[in-house]
């Protein structure tokens, strides 16, 4: 049995608002998503039969079906990090064609930016229990946050593949040029490669223009079987390939620093899709850093290891170039809240349905999408298409 | 009021105890899986590679390479006056360790990996202390 075509997404949409958003909280942005998204399918709240988050507390699925209304026959609160909207649609996909539920919806919602202002534990606090193994042999050499364990992971990386950061800025600059054909877009200034290389250190060799954005943002998809599905007013995006992978927690359970599981997860969703990477139209993978989206490159197999930097060179990944990725702006540019994988998704969706405007990518049938979570802990990989 | 931020401090479990009796004796002592004859790290009841539950606990001479390494101009952590240079080390006896990387100004072109470095304890408290790593005395 494979999920091939079992599924499609019918449902994809995002909070009215997003960037900095201090009127609401994190599970205000799950509900208005969910509302967004099921409006978007045409599909009734009552419809809703499965519910995949997280994100809201240790219960993330308990407290949102208490908060939304909902008697679910199947919930999944896995929480992978970034990359966790991305694998609850295999998991839905996978709880759909077993038949235990029929419309599966998944949230997201954080205010990376404004829940700073709030009252009250934050962020990823009580994730860091004193007797974890990162508490004991990470936080004590002043470890923790993703620019400072990244950064270490594009160094050896730069280090044994000569990758440099005129490679790294190749990304941020292509990204931006995306968010500026995209009003939503919380960063559209032009930006050069220049200007990335110029500006201040983070974590070096990390720029802050190969950080993500912190902002607030939700978003959400709906999920149905395929007879379901093409009842449908919009046009189904199919789930054609799926995979899921983690190779470790924290760096130093990494089984090689210049990996990612990407190259596991990708290859599950190539073979499931049978597909290969020149059939894919559009690519959408997460920026927590431009090293991050380079890296996956390589995992995912579009090009040699090593060579991503001289493969998104020449803005290659911009518009107009011959591999469009991140064609919202990315996190680099148009929204990152914390576990942006939703967003990437959302945007797959928008463009096999060709809803992107100025940003639309030509007869985009097939694009790619794959989340990381954590410290390149954990993805996800999709293959979606329409028909 | 102000209030120092302190830096956070290892709590030992009763699976790493060795590893930090082992530091406060200034002793770099790494589990030892005599099934696979090898190092591992962190410290675990067990071998993560072959699940075998016979570990021993040996001492490493404290010398390896810089892996990898970054330097954080933000703190990662309270306590930390960027700009510092974390570090993952890779031990010649094989597992790999995070550390800080002292004894070197803190700048991108002093630097690089797979220099060759050695531990420098750090002494904290009276049941903590620190493997922090030092460029070779060549
Ligand atoms: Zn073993």
């Amino acid at each position: 049995m494979t999920l091939k075509n079992k599924v499609a997404i019918v449902g994809a949409d995002e909070t009215d608002e997003i960037g900095f958003v201090p009127n609401m909280t994190p599970i205000m942005m799950h509900a208005q998503a969910a509302r967004n998204a099921l409006r978007d399918a045409g599909i009734a709240k009552s419809e809703v039969d499965g519910v995949f988050t997280c994100g809201v507390g240790p219960m993330a699925s308990t407290q949102l079906c208490e908060y939304l209304g909902i008697i679910p026959k199947y919930t999944d609160s896995t929480q992978i990090g970034g990359s966790s909207f991305v694998v609850h649609v295999e998991h839905a996909a996978a709880a759909i064609a077993a038949g235990i539920c029929n419309v599966a919806l998944i949230t997201h919602g954080e205010t990376g930016a404004s829940g700073r202002l709030r009252r009250g534990p934050r962020g990823m606090g009580g994730m860091f229990d004193a007797s974890m193994p990162s508490a004991q042999f990470e936080m004590p050499f002043g470890v923790g946050g993703p620019p400072g364990v990244y950064s270490m992971c594009a160094m050896r990386h730069m280090h044994q593949y000569g990758t440099t950061s005129e490679h790294l800025a190749e990304i941020a600059v292509a990204t931006r040029k995306w968010a500026q054909l995209n009003p939503r877009a919380f960063m559209r200034d032009p930006l050069t490669i220049d200007d990335v290389l110029s500006s201040r250190y983070v974590a070096y060799p990390f720029h802050i223009y190969d950080c993500c954005l912190v902002t607030d943002a939700g978003g959400a998809i709906v999920v149905v079987g395929a007879d379901r599905a093409r009842e449908m007013k919009k046009k189904p995006v199919w789930v054609l390939g799926s995979g899921e992978a983690s190779t470790h927690q924290s760096i130093l359970g990494m089984p090689d620093i210049t990996q990612t599981p990407a190259r596991y997860s990708g290859k599950a969703a190539f073979e499931m899709a049978g597909v290969t990477h020149k059939d894919i139209d559009v690519v959408e993978v997460y920026d927590s850093f431009t090293y991050t989206a380079l890296v996956t490159l390589e995992e995912l197999g579009f090009c040699e290891k090593g060579e991503g930097g001289p493969f998104v060179s020449g803005q290659r990944t911009a518009p107009g170039g011959d591999f469009p990725m991140n064609t919202n702006g990315g996190g680099l540019s148009y929204t990152h809240p914390g576990m942006y994988g939703m967003f990437i998704l959302i945007e797959a969706v928008r463009q096999l349905r060709g809803e992107c405007g100025e940003r639309q990518v030509k007869d985009a049938k097939l694009a790619l999408v794959n989340g990381t979570g954590g410290m390149l802990s954990a993805t996800g990989t999709l293959i979606l298409g329409t028909d | 009021m102000t209030t120092e931020m302190q830096k956070p401090i290892p709590y030992p479990s009763p699976e790493t105890q060795p590893f930090w009796d082992g530091c406060k004796r200034h002793e770099l002592t790494l589990p030892y899986c005599t099934k696979c004859d090898a190092f591992f790290f962190y410290p675990r009841q067990f071998c993560p590679t072959c699940f075998s539950w016979d570990i021993e606990w040996r001492q490493c001479s404290g010398k390896g390479t810089l892996h990898t390494f970054a330097i954080q101009y933000r703190p990662q952590m309270p306590g930390f006056t960027p700009p510092y240079i974390t570090a993952v080390v890779q031990l010649d006896e094989g597992p790999r360790m995070m550390t800080n990387l002292v004894g070197i100004e803190p700048m991108p072109e002093n630097v690089y990996c797979d220099m060759r470095v050695e531990v420098q304890w750090e002494d904290v408290n009276d049941e903590i202390t620190l493997p922090l790593f030092k460029p070779a005395a060549s």
